[in-house]
């Protein structure tokens, strides 16, 4: 009942906002939840506190954009071969570091981006710290630009990958391999005692995550027309990623998208009744929120409902 | 001539690393003690930097003068962090607290640009500002001489406290295993207390010593809090001389490296080392587990 109410709202959003900045925050909203979501399969099911993910979202961004604009290749074939990269990517990641426990692997992924991210601003070809702009072609599916002031056609696109995302991730969570991403979480040497292989079903979350990460990276460029590694490949973009699944709650199908939701609509709102004066004023709050959230609420949006609804039981 | 050019980049590169050995130690301290790594304690050394700089526009006070002040603030708020913050999610779920200090970090580097501006400043005429000491082709600059006999003696006075005192030892039992160390009659609140606030103050002093060659923004911390949680991985987690040692090897690849393959590299190359060590040894170059 519940998903169906969602999708509907989901839907029918862009139609009643008909507005380019509420239908604009939708797009932020299903973009964050993908990337979310995505990094609640490492993180959550999984356990591996992986902050590297931005990543996966700049290789995505950098592959279908420098595709375009150097060879003219369809941004779709460009999503496609960001997504392959990244999953090379996260192979290369995950045999080197997940042998680490704890915080060793999360400042290893953290390592590993600002690496990634100093090649970038040094590299001519890619564009450097000036970053890449995406040329303008014809406004249409197939090219994935749609101009004007009418942002559902985005909205619409992101919303379809979030749902497929989100159905993976639902197929997973109910299958042998949810099992295994979960026993690896609680016990990873109960788990390899048991018969299951730890090295490999982090490394099949791993790529998973990086898949549905790479494919924001090409919508964002795809959308925002302009992408630098500042933008794409920065620390702030993991951190973001991992605190709206926390905020929702961790291992959680819904979580990341609660917690996307909330946390777009915080920032978003400081940022348009506080910001713009340069005081960051809207970032104070943002933070102070999110340190009250933790020390109240730390089992996240999703805990908080399953609390209201045990007590109306 | 060359050897002369690396021989400076060897010799500045240490007189960094000390420094970073010294901002690494307060935060190995804390997640050794209190088991939470502090993101935001490049944040607190941004902080720390702040007091020194202010203490000497607004009172003319000298930033080596100032230090002891830098140590206190920062050592206060370190206490409040704990008390306010830390303490009430010491059960949560690791991620929940790294997600506390993450907010802290932002919050403190945006109420910094609301205060005081994203503004870069510096402290001009300093005491040891202008001073060098020339030995050969080599010239060393006295700002970073103080700042690593600073961090050198910081590093000693801690490692007696906690090797050679009651307190220290009682620091490590209650690092090591909380239960029990409540149990053989330790305070253990009073040491997760005293862990913060002398990993804090080893950022205040770090803060204080930096101002005298190094300008303050309120992204200053991003770049030392990152810096500080590889140096400490690389350390190995729990261990202070391993964090000590690991700060100044960082200080020495990061020059060095960046003199050989380019400045722009200069993290990178040290990072790469970093995953180059844990690959071979996961548990870091001292660390036990």
């Amino acid at each position: 009942m519940l998903p169906v109410a969602a999708a509907v709202i989901a839907l029918a959003y862009p139609k009643v906002f008909s507005l380019p900045y509420p239908q604009h925050v939708g797009v932020l909203i299903c973009m964050n939840a993908l990337m979310a979501v995505a990094w609640n399969i490492t993180g959550g099911y999984t356990g591996q506190v992986a902050l590297g993910n931005t990543v996966f979202f700049g290789i995505g961004a950098y592959t279908s954009s420098l595709l375009l604009r150097d060879f003219g290749v369809n941004p779709w074939i460009g999503m496609l071969a960001g997504t392959i990269l990244s999953m090379i990517a996260a192979v290369v990641l995950g045999y080197t570091t997940f042998r680490l426990r704890g915080y060793y692997f999360t400042i290893a992924c953290i390592a590993m981006a600002e690496i990634v991210s100093a090649i970038v601003v040094n590299t001519r070809r890619l564009g450097g710290a000036v970053g890449v702009t995406i040329p303008i072609r014809d406004a249409s599916l197939l090219n994935f630009q749609f101009h004007g002031t009418n942002k559902a056609p985005y909205y619409y696109t992101i919303l379809t990958f979030l749902a497929v995302a989100l159905f993976v991730v639902y197929r997973v969570e109910r299958s042998k391999l949810g099992y295994y991403f979960r026993a690896i979480r609680e016990d990873e040497d109960g788990a390899r005692a048991l018969g299951v292989n730890p090295a490999r079903y982090k490394l099949i979350a791993f790529m998973l995550s990086a898949l549905f990460t790479s494919v924001a990276g090409t919508f964002y460029a795809q959308y925002v027309m302009f992408i630098d590694p500042a933008s794409v490949l920065a620390q702030p973009v993991s951190v973001s990623m991992c605190l709206m699944a926390v905020l929702g709650g961790l291992g959680t199908l819904w979580g990341p998208v609660l917690g996307a939701m909330a946390l777009i609509g915080i920032s978003e709102a400081t940022r348009v009744t506080l910001g713009g004066t340069g005081q960051a004023v809207d970032l104070m709050i943002y933070g102070l929120l999110v340190i009250v959230f933790a020390v109240f609420q730390p089992t996240g949006l999703m805990g908080m409902l399953g609390k209201l609804k045990a007590r109306k039981e | 001539m060359t050897f002369e050019i690396l021989a400076q980049a060897v010799i500045n590169g240490l007189l960094m690393g000390f420094v970073f050995a010294l901002v690494a130690v307060g935060l190995s301290l804390i997640l050794g003690v209190a088991q939470i790594i502090n993101f935001a304690h490049g944040e607190f050394l941004m902080l720390g930097m702040y007091t020194a700089f202010w203490m000497w526009a607004l009172f003319g006070l000298d930033p080596l003068v100032s230090l002891p002040i830098s140590i206190g603030v920062l050592a206060l708020l370190g206490v409040c962090v704990y008390k306010l913050i830390t303490k009430r999610i010491l059960d949560a779920p690791r991620l929940t607290q790294i997600f506390a200090t993450f907010g802290l970090s932002i919050f403190l580097r945006s109420l910094a640009q609301f205060l005081w501006t994203p503004n870069s400043r510096m402290i001009q005429n300093s005491w040891v500002g202008d001073l060098r000491v020339a030995l050969g082709g080599v010239y060393i600059g006295a700002p970073q001489l103080v700042a690593a006999a600073g961090a050198i003696l910081a590093f000693g006075v801690i490692h007696w406290l906690v090797e050679k005192t009651e307190v220290g030892r009682a620091m490590m039992a209650t690092a090591e295993d909380r239960d029990a160390a409540a149990l053989m009659g330790i305070n253990t609140e009073q040491m997760y207390t005293l862990a913060w606030a002398v990993g804090s103050a080893c950022v205040g002093l770090a803060g204080g010593l930096l101002t005298t060659f190094y300008s303050v923004e309120p992204n200053i911390g991003l770049v030392f809090g990152t810096t500080a949680s590889v140096v400490i991985a690389l350390g190995g987690f729990g261990s202070i001389k391993g964090a000590f040692a690991a700060g100044i090897i960082v200080g020495l690849i990061q020059v060095v490296g960046g003199f050989l393959i380019g400045p722009a590299f200069k993290f990178a190359v040290v990072l790469t080392v970093y995953l180059v060590v844990v690959a071979v040894r996961p548990q870091g170059l001292l660390g036990k587990y």
